[in-house]
């Protein structure tokens, strides 16, 4: 058509601005809807949004917040990166250097430090507000996978950067998190020497994770992002909030997407930005002395997400307590859209009035029980010595793990025939019993831990540690 | 073997060339995933940790006695007879290092308190097993450690023991 193919009128300048900025907002309804349409934000969301789904306390803006947060490290870490070199003790002096002689790369730091710690709690929370509302149910199994391969990926990234800053706080998290992996059995001592380089963490240990958190990590994790988002249009969106009460689904009220949720994120991601860097510029990111791999701390402690598993190391054999059990709660983790897949109560917090109460109960059992046991274990029970001609992959791994295993179908049968749970309230239960525990388990290992591993109350906990 | 029988027992020419496709693709994964595995061994340096590494003289060490040797981070114990053990200086628990205590004669890991006597025999959990030793040779009155891959033992025993 010789109109469209006309060019533009004006001086380059005019024409350019033209091009660039945004265009004004149209009046009639059929220019806004197309200008809607055409907009990039609705390449990632659809174009209209059920009205509930947008409730703040449904979803806790936490898979948005988690996105937020994945930016954040990718922006600060490629800043960082231009200030470090991955080689000791040249790594630790560029940290220092960093902190006193860059122009707010301190605080950049202490955005990054804190937004990778952070990530790790918003992935799980998110995680728990999908199990919690039934959004893991068919046919959403496989988004449930990804997001476990992204929560993977995500202690990756973690543990790899945990290093980097090559101080005591670093080298001994990376030798005891490393040492938990060579009980892995066949595999395990070769995979530990794979990653480190050699038979202990070193130079080459450095420059691996250096290597492997800049680059595949990170693109891993972009790239099941991009998948997860897509799967959550396929899936069909979000799931329907609805109350306990509620018999059938309402049929949703749609809202467009812009302004209501666009709005929205916007909000959330201004105020989550401001909330980091005020945080960020209180509280800087721990940094010690540097590495002497001549001098173990008292205690040695892996990084906080991995106590739980640090803990459980006290109290069961190697093989029991690093593997066994880890293992066993991964894989029913993954495998839970699987095998919970009742249609109904999907939106429902909770599943039912029913399921709240169990729930309560579930995790108020683990608060009491998990402390309980960690004190009898470590104070009265001792295995190993009562068996002394047992192995102790028996008297320490296989003998308390049944009296745990023992517990918790004890605690199923209470549910199963004194409350008449159903399948799914049994399944939310014993997931939020072992989810506390762990929760519990971590809060001992960080807070009641001391030098030789000895139990301490926290305000008695001695400060000297050499 | 009648007609009909020959061609359900062969595959089709559509079933072979799929398998030998698919055959080959698992070909060049296996031997890229080899390669990747190859490249990331680690590299070993002479005269460092991991390499073999000059402990001193036989006489330096009296019997009964248990000396850090720091750049090839182990202990050389000599022990009562005059027997030597290169003990690896890291926790077979979760990797600290464990120090020689001299009033209590026995090595005191300070991350879990796992007790190990001058042998390296554990005596007291959680770690799992012994400390690891290193295998010693002795040439021309020298004792040289060979620290490139620890020896794990599930007990102490005489053979361990190198004899000057």
């Amino acid at each position: 058509m010789p109109e469209e193919t006309q060019p533009d009128q004006g001086t380059p300048l005019s024409r350019m601005r033209r091009r660039l900025a945004p265009p004004e907002f149209p009046t009639d309804d059929r220019s806004r809807m197309r200008m809607v349409v055409d907009s990039l934000v609705l390449h990632l969301h659809p174009t209209k949004v059920p009205q509930s789904t947008l409730r703040w306390s449904y979803t806790w803006g936490l898979g948005g917040l988690s996105a937020l947060l994945v930016t954040m490290l990718a922006v600060t870490g490629v800043f960082l990166q231009m200030n470090y070199t991955p080689s000791p003790p040249q790594a630790y002096l560029d940290v220092l250097a960093l902190r006193t002689g860059t122009w707010f790369g301190d605080l950049l730091r202490n955005i990054h430090h804190w937004s990778a710690n952070l990530l790790i709690i918003t992935s799980v929370l998110h995680l728990l507000r999908v199990f919690f509302t039934g959004a893991h149910r068919p046919p959403r199994e496989l988004n449930w996978l990804l997001g476990v391969g992204m929560l993977l990926l995500v202690v990756a990234a973690n543990f790899t950067g945990y290093l980097l800053p090559w101080d005591q706080l670093a080298f001994w998290a990376i030798t005891v998190g490393t040492s938990i992996l060579s009980y892995i059995p066949l595999v395990g001592q070769p995979l530990s020497r794979l990653l480190l380089g050699g038979p202990e963490v070193g130079p080459p240990t450095l420059l691996t994770f250096y290597s492997l958190h800049i680059s595949f990590i990170p693109l891993g994790i972009l790239a099941l992002m991009a998948y997860h988002f897509w799967r959550v249009r396929k899936d069909g969106g979000l799931t329907i909030p609805k109350s306990a009460s509620q018999q059938e689904q309402p049929a949703p009220e749609r809202v467009t997407t812009i302004p209501h949720l666009v709005r929205r994120e916007a909000v959330w991601a201004a105020s989550w930005v401001a909330i980091l860097f005020i945080f960020s510029m209180l509280i800087p990111a721990p940094l010690e002395g540097i590495a002497d791999p001549a001098v173990s701390p008292n205690p040695a402690k892996a990084p906080w997400y991995f106590l739980g598993i640090q803990e459980l190391l006290l109290h069961f054999h190697p093989l029991v307590g690093a593997v066994i059990i880890p293992a066993l709660g991964l894989a029913a983790l993954a495998l839970l859209p699987f095998y919970d897949v009742q249609l109904e109560n999907i939106g429902v917090y909770f599943r039912s009035y029913r399921g709240r109460y169990m729930s309560l109960l579930a995790a108020g059992g683990a608060i009491l029980l998990t402390p309980l046991w960690v004190v009898l274990d470590e104070f009265v029970l001792d295995w190993a010595a009562w068996l002394p001609d047992w192995p102790t992959l028996l008297s320490n791994g296989a003998i308390p793990l049944a009296v745990v295993l023992l517990g918790l179908f004890a605690l199923d049968e209470v549910l199963h025939k004194a409350l008449r749970a159903k399948t799914e309230e049994r399944v939310l239960a014993l997931f939020i019993f072992l989810f506390t525990a762990l929760v519990v388990l971590t809060i001992i290992g960080i807070f009641f831990r001391g030098p030789g591993m000895a139990l301490y109350w926290p305000w008695e906990m001695p400060t000297t540690y050499h | 073997m009648t007609i009909d029988q020959q061609s359900n027992a062969k595959a089709s020419r559509r079933d072979f060339l799929k398998l030998t496709w698919a055959a080959l693709g698992g070909l060049a994964a296996i031997e890229i995933g080899g390669l990747a595995l190859a490249y990331m061994q680690p590299r070993l340096a002479e005269g460092e940790f991991g390499g073999q590494i000059i402990a001193g003289k036989v006489d330096d060490f009296p019997p009964g006695s248990v000396s850090h040797i720091p750049n090839g981070r182990f202990y050389l114990a000599r022990l009562a007879d005059g027997g030597f053990l290169a003990i690896y200086q890291r926790c077979t628990h979760l990797g600290c290092n464990v120090p020689w205590d001299q009033t209590q004669a026995a090595f005191i890991c300070p991350c879990h308190n796992s007790q190990f006597t001058p042998e390296g025999e554990l005596i007291n959990p959680p770690a799992p097993r012994p400390l690891d030793i290193f295998p010693i040779s002795i040439q021309d009155g020298e004792v040289i450690v060979d620290t490139g891959q620890p020896i794990q033992r599930q007990h102490f025993e005489p053979s361990q023991v190198v004899y000057a």
